[in-house]
């Protein structure tokens, strides 16, 4: 039956589809593409009409003129010690803070637990003006240590951990370990973790690239060029009167190659921690 | 004679000694467990919030002392023009930039889902991938494809349609525009994953059954994928609204050098951090910052409203 009614179907609606989606493909890989031309381009090709859109041969001088503005590879480096740390410290925070919610009893979970999804609700620049006070009485402005210590909380975190430690660790397993005389922490270490490797696949991706790109908190701590992430770095290519486009997206495409490596190998990866995110 | 003793009441009490020790070990282990995150919440999200709270009542510039002058930070900010400006601001963008997604969210994930569609994979990850590059890349690239030039590819664009250049980065519908379209190109692919994943939790019987009784895609899409789809939509209207509301980094990024000088895009996030840190003036800054909050948490209750009431009428159709 089925087959049937496929086979009759006319082949204008598919052609509109496929031409649908293929627009929308278009549409979204075009400013990708269009940074890689004008990032080796001099700037002046910018003047042309009609824009031009294919590559030029200065992928390497504009990319020259970027380190001549900004610390591109200290950036990097920078925001990627950035998101390392914090991923793995909102890894092992959520997974252990999940752990004890998940498998343990205690008076108040429930509450404990309720209050930190409610740390949610909180948008994160309530709290701006008193964060960069903190930050700079303890000598932190300008350090990385200062941008990393807001991220560290992270309650979605430990609701996905909750999740899924409640759902994939057995209760037999921990009754056997403690029966055996483990203590918690070991169970912790050699049951919980490596069952929930799966998911702090899932949790890093979305922490790592959620750090990544953050912009309002360390554009506040991070004044001092030295310590410029990424983010900042690349703001401040922007923040002169005349601007040269070649230069400007040159720093981009660099600052975002890496990123769409990592998207290309692993997409089902990045494409599954979104739904996991925010559908649970 | 102890020793004895003491192996005679061990034994007797092992079930139950054990067992309350265990309880209490995993008391303790429970709450070792979850201090990390309170201790760091106290010292960087609740301490904050309140003294957020506080300054809001203070007049304050950083350096010299702080003094008392009660609703008057809220008076300024409420009486302030520029603020109106970055609210209505704030809304116009949000909604210019969400809204369309929603739609063609769904519509993309609906195609997406379609039995005969090959390249499938090809196509969701071409539509997903803008969401990976980050807010400021996504602003420069859109700064330089929507820039005042005649020769810019959007003025190009227009020109093709015999439309009139437009100056992007100045004027007041300009910069609006531009920067829902990047908001736009950034978070409809991250929206569609959503709704994709909430297509495919519905059952293929109720498509089969409609296909049976002749319906065709659009009625489909219209009358089993949209009902069965609203949570998710919820979801992700609740989502957008909560980050239009704090949007800061687009803006900021696109307008450069003249972002905190001129008022067509500046958003509420962006008129406390020049507040603050422009103009140090903490106490306005603080204030604006818990007027933020109470919008934040209008926003929200209208959809958590929105929720209950769909709930309910689950409820009472079944």
């Amino acid at each position: 039956m089925s087959q049937r009614v496929k086979k009759k179907k006319p082949s204008l609606s598919r052609v509109l589809i496929y031409s649908f989606l293929t627009l929308a493909s278009l549409l979204s890989l075009f400013p990708f593409y269009w940074m890689f031309v004008m990032a080796t381009r001099p700037s002046a090709a910018y003047n042309s009409i009609p824009p031009t859109i294919t590559p030029g041969g200065m992928l390497v001088e504009n990319f020259k003129k970027v380190l001549e503005q900004i610390n591109f590879f200290q950036s990097m480096w920078n925001t990627v010690i950035v998101c390392a740390t914090v991923t793995i410290v909102v890894l092992l925070i959520s997974s252990l803070a999940g752990f004890a919610f998940a498998k343990f009893k205690f008076p108040a979970k429930n509450a404990l637990f309720v209050a930190i999804l409610l740390t949610m609700v909180i948008p994160p620049q309530l709290g701006l003006i008193p964060q960069y006070y903190l930050i700079s009485k303890a000598g932190l402005l300008d350090t990385l240590s200062g941008v990393m210590v807001l991220f560290f909380l992270n309650p979605l975190g430990i609701f996905l951990m909750r999740q899924y430690i409640s759902e994939s660790v057995p209760d037999e397993l921990i009754e056997a370990a403690k029966l055996d005389g483990c203590s918690n922490f070991k169970i912790y270490r050699s049951i919980v973790l490596p069952i929930v490797l799966p998911a702090f696949a899932t949790l890093g991706i979305i922490v790592f690239t959620a750090v990544w790109g953050e912009f309002l908190w360390q554009f506040t701590v991070l004044r001092d060029p030295e310590v410029y992430t990424i983010q900042v770095a690349l703001a401040s290519l922007n923040n002169t009167f005349k601007v040269d486009f070649g230069m400007l997206l040159s720093g981009v495409f660099w600052a975002t190659v890496p990123l769409v490596i990592i998207f290309l190998f692993f997409n089902k990866l990045f494409i599954s921690s979104i739904t996991d995110g925010a559908v649970k | 004679m102890p020793s004895t003793k003491v192996n005679l009441n061990k034994e007797k009490n092992v079930p139950n000694k054990r067992y309350f020790s265990e309880e209490k070990k995993d008391m303790i282990s429970g709450y070792m467990y979850i201090a990390p995150f309170f201790i760091i919440f106290a010292l960087v999200g609740l301490y904050p919030t309140i003294y957020s709270i506080f300054l809001a009542f203070q007049d304050w510039n950083g350096l010299s002392p702080m003094e008392f002058v009660g609703l008057e930070n809220f008076r300024v900010v409420l009486m302030d023009d520029l603020f109106w400006k970055s609210v209505y601001n704030t809304i116009v963008i949000g909604l210019m930039g969400t809204a369309p997604q929603l739609v063609i969210g769904i519509i993309l994930a609906f195609l997406l889902n379609l039995g005969f569609l090959k390249f499938k994979q090809f196509f969701r990850v071409t539509i997903f991938m803008p969401y990976i590059t980050s807010m400021v890349a996504v602003a420069l690239i859109f700064s330089v494809l929507f820039s005042n030039h005649e020769s810019s590819m959007a003025n190009y664009v227009l020109g093709l349609f015999g439309f009139d250049p437009v100056d992007w980065a100045t004027s007041e519908w300009g910069t609006k525009i531009a920067i829902s379209i990047m908001v736009f190109w950034r978070w409809v692919g991250y929206n569609t994953i959503i709704y994709l994943a909430g297509i495919q939790s519905i059952s293929n019987d109720l498509y089969e059954a409609a296909t049976i009784d002749g319906a065709n895609k659009f009625q489909q899409l219209l009358y089993i994928t949209m009902p069965l789809l609203k949570p998710f939509i919820l979801l992700t209207v609740f989502f957008s609204t909560v980050g239009a509301l704090q949007l800061f980094a687009e803006p900021t990024v696109f307008l450069g050098s003249s972002a905190f000088t001129r008022d067509e895009a500046m958003t509420v996030v962006m008129y406390l951090y020049r507040d603050a840190f422009r103009l140090q003036s903490f106490g306005t800054a603080s204030a604006t910052a818990v007027i933020l909050l109470f919008i934040i948490i209008i926003a929200a209750a209208v959809n958590l409203l929105l929720t209950n009431r769909l709930g309910r009428k689950k409820r009472s159709a079944k």
